[in-house]
């Protein structure tokens, strides 16, 4: 997994509350063998006009000219700003592959579903929970500033914009070190690597037959 | 201290124990198919790793094959494309796969045992639930997730917290007609779909020794059915002698020391269990479940229940709800309810002591005429093979019965094999959950001498009172 340190760039803001698994990728893209490739189709209902299915060519769909990813202004968007309960509903991981494959790396919200807050880390997102007034602050920023980033510092853990304001998040340390290092569950097994091999050397002398 | 046969699994296979109470445990074999490892698969690409220990990994496709005309392949583009894929994730990484055309490719939870690549002691998951079957050999077996799948391929451990034990205990002898899948049903009607959450079930008794190893495999099984991820049975001369000879059961040469230690996974005298369920083998009879829940099932002999019986709110309006949905009346006699379909396979019941069993009772007799289908699908190749060179296919085929190709077919409906609305179905798979077998489908889950002798009669009936 990438390691996240510091990122600045441009937020989208979606402002709306309880934006559920199933708005963040439809179901009829779960029949996919893949885990990546679900950045085109990231909150398809909305992003287009007509009825997304798997395997057609987005770029010749009808475009929803209203919907905020679609505006030129938060082309490059690497950063989330959502409101309450972002992530709802079913516990697929199809959710954070869709909003990482098209370049999120960090999502912003008053609060999370517990699920989907889970499984951000396991593949390598960040999601922010900040108070209301907060958030508010930070929607007003992006709507009144077109262009203007924000800094995401995770070794701080601050959020730096507008020049001198700054805003501190909260975050278990462990998952922090996680993402720090960009290590996933695998990546955090494999720093025990040398214990699974000194098992595997004491299993070989007492069940042979298994190796 | 003295051990229950989980705890002796748990402890042989701790790698490292974490802070936060979880532990990194050690994983023996993981079978995969398609339906559940693609992901995984991508997962290990896209990070750039290599399988840990292949010789630990068999895959075979299941879920998706088609049980008819396979010489025409898979039609269906989602269910081809799962398949493929399967193939060449295999060939790529260099994992042992029974592709389609292979003899020893069927449903994962058949051709593990069947080959010997499920062993007493050992810990073996795979991305399906039904991964509890293979508990049946002293084995501590439960099925993964797709993320699960990708840290088992990449690092060959877990991150488990340990369960508590429960012990089900049968004891005595089964009634004529009382099979294993009686017993397992009989099980779950008494402790409910949920009575073993939070456990490993242990399956112990003479009743349960009694069993072959086809019968111990159908009870595990089903473990997951009463909530329990894992259940299993200690290993004794029937799981040895089952074992021996198999393509991937120890050698000649270690023979003698893996039975050795096999021998002493079976739950110490004194052991503590933190629940123990006693049921009376002469109390269980043949079962057929009248709902939607593996929980809700009753004695061949036995009327529907009447939700207006139930005190609890909740379950008389899911018995209610049940009824409903299965076109079935409080107070109907179950033996006389007209069957539609039968379906005798999946992992539950498609070993050959299955097709033996149905074959029994098919024996010079012909299908009802109410019957629409009679499908007999074998859990394997090899299986498939073995019945025919037994003649049962010839005995099946003479009495109406469908002869398929290996795979999990009518189970789950992910082929071309599925219930039409409102279809009632005998089948002798283990889930009769709302739409399981096809949209609007009725599913009552039997044995495999019961679905034959359903599909016989038209209707359910007692076995040996025939
Ligand atoms: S036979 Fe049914 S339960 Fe068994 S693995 Fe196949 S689909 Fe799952």
């Amino acid at each position: 997994m990438e390691k996240f340190t510091e990122i600045t760039a441009i937020a989208v803001p979606l402002d709306r509350v309880n934006v559920d698994t199933d708005a963040i990728i439809p179901k009829q893209f779960l029949k996919s063998i893949q885990r990546s490739g679900f950045g085109p189709n990231l909150f398809d209902e909305w992003r287009y006009l007509d009825h997304g299915e798997p395997g057609m060519d987005n770029s010749t769909r009808q475009i929803n000219p209203d919907f905020v990813l679609n505006q030129a202004r938060y082309a490059n968007a690497k950063i989330l700003l959502a409101r309450d309960n972002f992530g709802c509903g079913s516990s697929r991981e199809h959710a954070p592959w869709a909003l990482e494959d098209f370049g999120i790396r960090v999502i912003i919200a008053p609060s999370f579903a517990d699920i989907f807050y889970n499984n951000c880390f396991k593949n390598g997102l960040l999601p922010i929970v900040l108070p209301e007034a907060q958030v508010n602050d930070l929607f007003d920023f992006i709507e009144a500033n077109e262009g203007g980033q924000l800094t995401v510092d995770l070794q701080e853990q601050k959020i730096h914009y507008n020049k001198t304001s700054e805003l501190s998040f909260e975050l278990d340390q462990f998952r922090r070190h996680c993402l720090l290092e960009g290590l996933d569950e695998i990546g955090l097994t494999l720093e025990h690597s040398d214990d699974i091999k000194a098992y595997e050397e004491k299993q070989k002398a007492i069940t042979p037959w298994l190796f | 201290m003295a051990k229950t046969l989980y705890d002796k699994l748990w402890d042989s296979h701790v790698v490292r124990e974490n802070d936060d109470g979880t532990s990194l445990l050690y994983i023996d074999r993981q079978l995969i198919h398609e339906v559940t490892s693609p992901q995984a698969f991508e997962g290990l690409r896209l990070a750039d790793r290599q399988p840990w220990k292949l010789s630990a990994n068999l895959a075979t496709p299941d879920h998706n094959v088609p049980t008819a005309n396979r010489e025409q392949g898979i039609i269906d583009p989602v269910s081809k494309l799962q398949v493929d894929t399967l193939d060449e994730n295999c060939d790529l990484f260099g994992i042992t796969e029974f592709k389609m055309g292979d003899i020893r490719q069927g449903i994962v939870h058949v051709i593990s045992p069947e080959q010997g690549a499920t062993l007493p002691a050992m810990t073996l998951v795979c991305g399906d639930s039904h991964t509890s079957t293979h508990g049946a050999f002293g084995a501590l077996a439960f099925g993964i997730g797709t993320s699960e799948v990708e840290h088992v391929l990449a690092t060959q451990c877990l991150i488990q917290k340990k369960s508590k034990n429960m012990r089900i205990d049968v004891n005595g002898k089964l009634n004529s007609g009382v099979t294993a899948k009686d017993v397992i049903l009989a099980i779950i009607g008494k402790i409910g779909t949920a009575g073993g959450t939070g456990y490993a079930i242990e399956f112990a008794g003479d009743a349960i020794r009694s069993l072959s190893m086809e019968g111990r495999m159908t009870l595990s099984n089903m473990a997951i059915e009463a909530g329990a991820r894992a259940g299993m049975i200690a290993v004794d001369q029937t799981t040895i002698d089952f074992v021996k000879g198999r393509a991937y059961a120890p050698t000649e040469a270690q023979w003698l020391s893996a039975v050795d230690y096999w021998r002493d996974f079976k739950s110490d005298d004194g052991a503590y269990f933190d629940k123990i369920i006693s049921l009376d083998a002469s109390d269980i009879q043949p079962q057929v479940t009248w709902g939607t829940s593996p929980e809700m099932t009753i004695s061949i002999d036995a009327l529907i229940p009447d939700p207006e019986q139930e005190n609890d709110a909740v379950k008389k309006e899911g018995m209610q709800a049940a009824l409903d949905y299965m076109g079935l009346k409080a107070g109907q006699a179950i033996n006389e309810i007209p069957v539609d379909v039968v379906f005798i396979g999946s992992c539950t019941n498609s070993r050959i002591e299955d097709i033996r069993a149905a074959a029994h009772i098919a024996k010079g007799k012909q299908v009802a005429g109410n019957i629409k289908q009679a499908l007999v699908v074998p859990g394997s190749g090899l299986i498939k093979a073995q019945a025919e060179k037994e003649g049962l296919d010839k005995i099946l085929l003479a009495a109406g019965f469908q002869w398929r190709e290996p795979g999990c077919s009518m189970c789950l409906a992910m082929n071309a094999d599925r219930l039409e609305p409102q279809e009632r179905c005998a089948s002798t798979s283990n889930r009769n959950f709302e739409g399981r077998q096809g949209q609007g489908g009725r599913t009552h889950l039997v044995s495999p001498a019961m679905a034959a002798a359903a599909a016989i009669a038209g209707h359910f009936t007692r076995i040996d009172a025939r």
